[in-house]
């Protein structure tokens, strides 16, 4: 396949179509600038922060290193695709119970990364956690509340 | 003026090819990790891009008796949920140090190599392992030890043509290790980092170093020193001095700098620290 301009890509179980000027523009910037889905935050633009984490055939990715135009045909779901404000998931509801958000910045990024991690890892320890969310930082509330929103959502899963 | 861009998506090694030598200018992107960055910044602007993410052949890997072959498009993720881990575990060390959750599911070695940067994390290793480099373009296949493909920083010999398929490396024949210290545990680029691995078989030791250099720096001094003190019925160096000395000696091999990661006394120190304990957790 070749693309010299237009592409759709398949985000949240939808075709979006892209109409790009640049197809030098990552999976980052065409959620949020092309396509309106501005949960997927941008901060750092080198794959440090983890705040435009997204899934990618289900895998953990940094959608600010993704070139959009190489992601057709593979699935891809953003924060938008996990939950919504009127359906929050129990890991949203979580990190608000425990008071894992503060400016809310890096949230999506977190969330997103707490879904991949509980999947893979339905019971992980203290040490698991810390390495699992790595890769998105926070600037405010410390990560200790972070890592109780995420204890909390297996106990109750668990329950 | 916006630039007129072509993004190629082969499925095949054969279209992949083909691609290259039709437009050998192609920007080859594999996982992407590095290359984003660089275009997220404007520092490159490149007309074409074949991306390999759907040539599913690179992402196979197997093991052929005592040599794993892992195709260029294996993922760091892929090595540490895999056999491959047992099979090659410093390897999978280096694997798990690199970034993030998010940068190892999507940075490849393949990748890893062709950007050549001094601090790419498993090629310490596989400079130990002295890892053959499969190449591939439509005029056909050749092979090229490691050390011969990296010829400076950020540099490799590949041509406009070729792309890496796979990496020959032996299974491991005894302990491995890999070190590594950079300013936090998890998504850091190295300061200085090593590798460590004995050869039973051969009963020899290899030692590489990262990040204290232009490239990949063996420690040849150093190997043949702690070679020659090991017990082999019991895979140790007996002697404390020795394994001081062994440290003294890879350290002595660095070719450090100050930047804007570390000093070169630091890594100099910190590749002797390095060393000492690659040595003391053999056995």
């Amino acid at each position: 396949m070749e693309i010299e301009r237009r592409y759709e890509l398949l985000i949240n179980g939808k075709e979006c179509k892209v109409e790009s000027s640049w197809l030098g523009e990552s999976l980052m910037y065409v959620l949020r600038e092309r396509l309106g889905l501005w949960g997927t935050k941008n901060a750092c633009e080198q794959g440090e922060c983890g705040s435009c984490s997204v899934l990618i055939d289900g895998m953990l990715a940094c959608s600010c290193l993704e070139l959009a135009a190489t992601a057709v045909g593979v699935d891809i779901t953003t924060v938008e695709g996990l939950g919504a404000p009127d359906n929050m998931t129990d890991i949203q509801q979580s990190f608000i119970d425990e008071g894992a958000v503060q400016c809310g910045f890096c949230t999506p990024g977190l969330v997103v990364a707490v879904h991949d991690l509980l999947l893979s890892n339905p019971a992980p320890s203290g040490q698991e956690i810390k390495e699992a969310l790595a890769g998105n930082l926070c600037r405010c509330t410390g990560y200790g509340r972070i890592e109780a929103a995420v204890v909390k959502v297996v106990q109750q899963r668990h329950e | 003026m916006p630039i007129r861009m072509k993004v190629f998506l082969p499925t095949s090694l054969e279209d992949a090819l083909g691609i290259l030598r039709a437009s050998p200018g192609a920007h080859v992107l594999a996982g992407g990790t590095d290359f984003m960055v660089e275009m997220n910044y404007g520092h490159r602007r490149p007309e074409r891009i074949l991306s390999l993410r759907f040539v599913d052949e690179l992402r196979a890997w197997s093991r052929e008796g005592a040599t794993l072959v892992l195709g260029a498009g294996v993922r760091f993720a892929d090595i540490l949920s895999s056999e491959i881990a047992t099979l090659s575990p410093a390897l999978a060390q280096a694997a798990r140090t690199v970034g993030s959750p998010q940068i190892r599911n999507t940075g490849t070695i393949g990748g890893n190599i062709a950007t050549a940067s001094p601090a790419g994390d498993t090629l310490p290793v596989l400079w130990a392992l002295e890892a053959m480099v499969n190449i591939r373009s439509e005029k056909g296949e050749r092979r090229i030890a490691i050390r011969d493909l990296v010829t400076g920083v950020k540099r490799n010999e590949l041509a406009k043509d070729e792309l890496i398929t796979s990496i020959s490396i032996p299974v491991a024949d005894g302990p491995q290790e890999f070190l590594k210290v950079g300013r936090r545990n998890a998504m850091v680029i190295a300061a200085a980092s090593l590798a460590f691995a004995c050869n039973r078989s051969e009963r020899r030791i290899a030692c590489a170093l990262g990040a204290v250099g232009p490239t990949i720096i063996r420690c040849t001094d150093a190997e043949r020193f702690v070679g020659e003190r090991v017990d082999w019925e019991r895979l140790m160096v007996p002697s404390e001095r020795d394994r001081v000395k062994f440290g003294e000696l890879c350290s002595e091999a660095t070719l450090a700098v100050d930047d804007h990661r570390s000093t070169a006394r630091y890594r100099r120190h910190a590749i002797s620290v390095m060393a000492y304990r690659a040595v003391a957790r053999m056995s």
